[in-house]
């Protein structure tokens, strides 16, 4: 088939982002031809601040090389500015004559500066910050002069401040609004940082208006910036950073419906349905963006479209703002300057430098501005964008995310304070340095590809805020998406969620179907997608969708632990931690008979035989005679108890006996993420009932129930959720919580994520208010469990694939002659 | 007149494919050069590397495959089948190795067994 022509304008960061994410999803469909104004390939141009600050070359921030564009057959032309389109021709015209046809036109051609309409301002010393070029110009007039005037406030202004001070220039910054960055800060923050770049040795001139630029006498040259109370300020350098404007002209002319922007539609289609525009140039539900992270998720969805996939929609963006130069730690986000309806938490400290101020309404967080100390700008970011109710967190919530319980990292909070060698992914040894190398060199933009590039935060996640603030750092805004609408992995666009919802609505039952029905990128998706879907259809549809061995990790086809050796853990099951002697004579007979080199007690009351052979694994299971522990799925794993009434002093209600119960109940049961119960028999708690995922301590009057504690990666405190009086009422209210868990939990999320994703009321609401609802949740947990088999001892019903224990011997293989 | 085999030329005759689960593999022991895992991958395709995944060592027939890859269960490197390399970003080689399949039977190189 012959390809459809498809012409962009503009090189820069949303058109070419675009061009790739076209690219990923079908390469074939167009042959692609780039104009570029500038002279160069596709740049970052956040970088240019640290270009400007010098700390990096032009050469570092080129994002797509020459060949880049070659190698994908893409046609480009640099230094060409395109200046008119004939959407009737279907052809696009640039200033030194080319012309190029198209079937599909992007426009991305950015912002231009806004220059103020003053007497003088077309003087030569007299430019913008947009550019490579301007970048240049003012390095080189760095190194011969010696007063620069920057006329602007924001975070473009101070960042050129910023950039020619540490360049020797004697900068003033004059400022229309009272305070600096008047859209990122509110007074208190902006005053603070005032103070701070004052002692660099910035000057600033606020509430004041420009009223001329005057020429050095005798020369063409400017030489003074005259303010409206008539004062002069030298000024060799004039930096005009008032501002930017949707750059539409292109498109006006060619007669395209614009208002502060190219106008488009969800799918950032023009009114013209063959012309498409992103980035800076575009007006959308009435907004233009002026950040990269939403411009990166138009790029997505357009390419989507440009690829005729047609599913995805872009409904606008939540931003969020980091300054990243001047080596003040801010951070803001949403509706910070609060307002009617609202209330503030502030906590101010001059003499530290610390302020923070977090705006609630309806107790949900919707404004963030931070001062000082911003290592849980991303946290806040992250509950401002979910919009979760933030009731339960709310006497804790000033002091942050590391107040809740960390591990794992040496208590480092701050990435602004860690030096290049601290270690941030403790699992794969990745430190600052190699992160941020990666980030400037190669130009990532997100969580996902930090993880793919360097590994960090790839394992156990406990340092993704850290890897999180970092990106901030260097890039300046927030890149990690709503997490709302992250992609299950990278075979698709959809989300966890989306699956899930596909999967029950059109009673699904196998994966390809899914992943038809959805139009996965690969053919059989990947090591993370898989085990997703295979558990969401059983989990949805059990007793009818058939369980993949294959899309499950080694320990769930094992039905073992694996070791770093490549042998095996065997954890046999201790119904609530009780055991007898036999069993223990058996577990002994079993540790001499197949040589275990390790057998040892675990955290969870139960023994554990390591080091194993895999071929000797059925044989283990039989002499062991004992249930599979299932400590190695995302599953049931232990119910912990302590001894209670039954011979405690103190106990009031006979706890071994209700794990035990509550264990046979749900055995085999899989789950997106393992689930560990405790019970104790009174509030001293010797079972840590506290930290489980279900925790049930008795009282005197009956039992308490509390759920979504972890004991992991970041402690957490089980909640409480009610105090019942049965043995029956707990077993259904517990299992009504294990079920919704089961049915509406992403895979890989712990109770205490799903919780605290969905919001503890709802789950009160969906368990304790709704009866009839908890009865059902109950009721199709007991059915899904119904005749569970043992995978240890039903192998067959179970579906465990035992070819994989018998070993293939090269002995037994005959020699043949094939030519 | 007698041909003589060139020594490429002989096959060991290892198992059966349909002992291998689709989108699965199995594990030869006993070759000089160590254990060999035999992959069948969704489309049937068979691939044979050593079950040594260049990063840690980790056992490579153990992972998930899918496309022409598969998943170390160890750390969660991907290696292609094809080429038995890590895909970027990780580097390294476990080491392909020959495979013919005929009539249903999965063969593989004694000299490269041998480590020859
Ligand atoms: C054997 C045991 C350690 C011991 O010797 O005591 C153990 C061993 C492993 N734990 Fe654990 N955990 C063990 C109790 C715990 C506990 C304590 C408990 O259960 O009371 C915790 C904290 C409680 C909790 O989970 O909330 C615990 C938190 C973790 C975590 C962090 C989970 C989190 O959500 O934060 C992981 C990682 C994961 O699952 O992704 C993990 C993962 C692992 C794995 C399975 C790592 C792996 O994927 O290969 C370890 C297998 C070792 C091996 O080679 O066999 N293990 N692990 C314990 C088995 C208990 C049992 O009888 O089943
Ligand atoms: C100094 C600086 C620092 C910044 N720091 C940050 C930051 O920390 N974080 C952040 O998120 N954002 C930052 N930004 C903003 C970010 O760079 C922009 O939002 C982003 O580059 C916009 O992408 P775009 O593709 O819409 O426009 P651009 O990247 O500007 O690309 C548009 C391109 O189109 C070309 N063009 C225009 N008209 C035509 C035409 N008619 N023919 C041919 N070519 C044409 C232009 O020359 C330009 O190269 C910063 C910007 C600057 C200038
Ligand atoms: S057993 Fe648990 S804590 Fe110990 S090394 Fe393994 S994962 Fe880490
Ligand atoms: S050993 Fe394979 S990923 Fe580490």
């Amino acid at each position: 088939m012959k390809r459809m022509k498809l012409v962009v304008i503009g090189n820069g960061m949303a058109g070419i982002r675009t061009v790739e994410e076209l690219l990923k999803l079908s390469p074939e469909t167009y042959e692609v031809t780039v104009f570029g104004a500038e002279p160069w390939p596709n740049y970052n141009r956040i970088l240019l601040s640290p270009v400007l600050a010098g700390e990096q070359d032009v050469n570092d921030i080129i994002l797509n090389s020459l060949e880049w564009y070659s190698e994908n057959g893409i046609r480009l032309h640099t230094g060409k500015t395109v200046t008119a389109i004939d959407r009737i021709r279907r052809e696009v015209i640039a200033d030194d004559g080319t012309v190029a046809p198209y079937d599909r036109l992007l426009i991305a051609t950015g912002s231009v500066p806004f220059i103020l309409p003053v007497p003088g301002s077309d003087l030569p010393g007299v430019i913008a910050y947009r550019d490579i070029k301007d970048t240049e110009t003012m390095i080189a007039a760095a190194a011969k002069w010696r007063h620069a005037v920057v006329i602007g406030g924001g975070l473009l202004g101070l960042e050129a401040a910023n950039g020619l001070k540490q360049r020797g220039m004697d900068v003033t910054v004059v400022h229309l609004a009272g305070w600096l960055l008047e859209r990122q800060l509110d007074p208190m923050a902006a005053s603070l940082l005032q103070k701070n770049l004052e002692a660099k040795g910035l000057k600033f001139r606020l509430t004041t208006q420009t009223e001329a630029l005057v020429a050095r006498t005798g020369e063409n040259r400017v030489g003074a910036v005259v303010l409206r109370d008539g004062t002069e300020i030298p000024a060799d350098l004039v930096v005009m950073a008032a501002g930017i404007k949707p750059n539409t002209a292109l498109a006006e002319a060619a007669g395209l419906p614009c208002q502060r922007g190219i106008l488009v539609n969800d799918t950032l289609q023009t009114f013209d349905p063959r012309v498409y525009a992103v980035g800076e140039c575009v007006s959308h539900r009435g907004m233009a963006y002026g950040l990269v992270a939403p411009l990166f998720e138009q790029a997505r969805v357009c390419a989507n479209h440009l690829a005729m996939m047609g599913i995805s929609r872009y409904t606008g963006s939540v931003t969020s703002t980091k300054l990243k130069v001047t080596g003040v730690d801010l951070f803001s986000a949403g509706s910070f300057m609060g307002g009617e309806g609202t209330e503030e938490i502030t906590l101010s400290d001059p003499t530290a430098g610390v302020y923070k101020k977090l705006v609630l309404r309806e107790d949900r967080l919707v404004g963030v501005c931070l001062y000082g100390d911003t290592a849980d700008g991303a946290w806040y970011f992250k509950l401002l964008r979910e919009a979760r109710k933030v009731t339960d967190l709310r006497d804790t919530l000033m002091f942050g995310e590391n107040n809740m319980g960390d591990t794992g990292h040496e208590g480092h909070n701050k990435a602004m304070a860690m030096s290049d060698s601290d270690e941030v992914c403790g699992c794969n040894g990745v430190n600052k340095g190699t992160i941020v190398k990666a980030i400037k060199e190669q130009g990532l933009f997100t969580l996902e590809e930090v993880r793919k590039c360097t590994k960090a935060s790839g394992s156990c996640g406990s340092c993704t805020g850290l890897v999180e603030q970092i990106l901030m750092n260097v890039l300046g805004t927030d890149y990690s998406e709503a997490p709302a609408k992250k992609a299950l992995c990278g075979c698709t666009d959809h989300s966890h969620e989306d699956v899930r919802r596909v999967i029950r609505e059109n009673h699904l039952v196998a994966q390809q179907a899914v992943r038809d029905f959805m139009e996965w990128r690969t053919p059989n998706g990947c090591a993370t997608c898989r085990p997703a879907i295979n558990y969401y259809l059983i989990s949805t549809w059990p007793h009818e969708a058939r369980d993949d061995p294959q899309s499950r990790f080694i320990n769930e086809r094992a039905h073992a632990n694996i070791q770093k050796d490549g042998t095996y853990s065997v954890v046999p099951r201790m119904w609530g931690g009780l055991t007898t002697a036999a069993e223990l004579r058996r577990i002994a007979d079993v540790a001499e008979k197949y040589q275990v080199p390790t057998v040892k007690l675990t955290g969870g009351q139960r023994i554990d035989l390591l080091g194993i052979k895999k071929e000797d694994l059925p044989d283990v299971w039989r002499d062991l005679q004992m249930p599979s522990g299932h400590a190695y799925g995302k599953s049931l794993r232990t119910v912990k108890t302590c001894v209670g009434n039954e011979h405690c002093r103190f106990g009031t209600q006979a706890s071994m006996s209700m794990g035990v119960d509550l264990e046979k109940m749900l055995f085999g049961m899989y789950s997106p993420h393992k689930v560990k119960l405790a019970v104790s028999g009174c509030p001293r708690n010797c079972a840590e009932a506290g930290i489980k995922d279900v925790g049930v301590i008795g009282v005197d009057s009956g039992w308490e129930i509390y759920v979504a504690g972890n004991g992991g990666i970041k402690t957490e405190v089980a909640q409480f959720l009610c105090k019942v009086k049965t043995r029956e009422e707990v077993m259904e209210y517990s299992g009504a919580f294990l079920q919704l868990y089961r049915e509406e939990g992403w895979y890989l999320e712990r109770t205490v994520h799903f919780v605290s994703r969905v919001g503890m009321e709802v789950v009160k609401r969906r368990i304790l208010e709704d009866k009839e609802g908890r009865q059902a949740l109950y009721e199709r947990l007991v059915f899904a469990l119904q005749g569970a088999p043992d995978p240890w001892r039903s192998s067959e019903d179970a579906g465990v694939d035992l070819r994989q224990f018998r070993p293939v011997k090269l002995a037994d293989a005959r020699e043949e002659v094939l030519s | 007149m007698t041909q003589v085999a060139a020594s490429h030329d002989i096959w060991l005759d290892v198992l059966d494919l349909e002992e291998i689960p689709v989108c699965g593999a199995r594990v030869v022991e006993g070759a000089a050069i160590g254990p060999v895992a035999v992959f069948r991958a969704e489309d049937h395709t068979v691939f044979a590397m050593r079950d040594q995944c260049p990063h840690k060592g980790g056992p490579l027939s153990q992972g998930i495959v899918h496309g022409h890859q598969v998943t170390c269960p160890l750390h969660g490197w991907n290696i292609c089948l094809e080429s038995a390399q890590a895909v970027a970003p990780d580097t390294g080689c476990a080491g392909r190795l020959s495979v013919r399949v005929e009539h249903g039977r999965i063969y593989l190189s004694r000299d490269e067994l041998a480590g020859l």
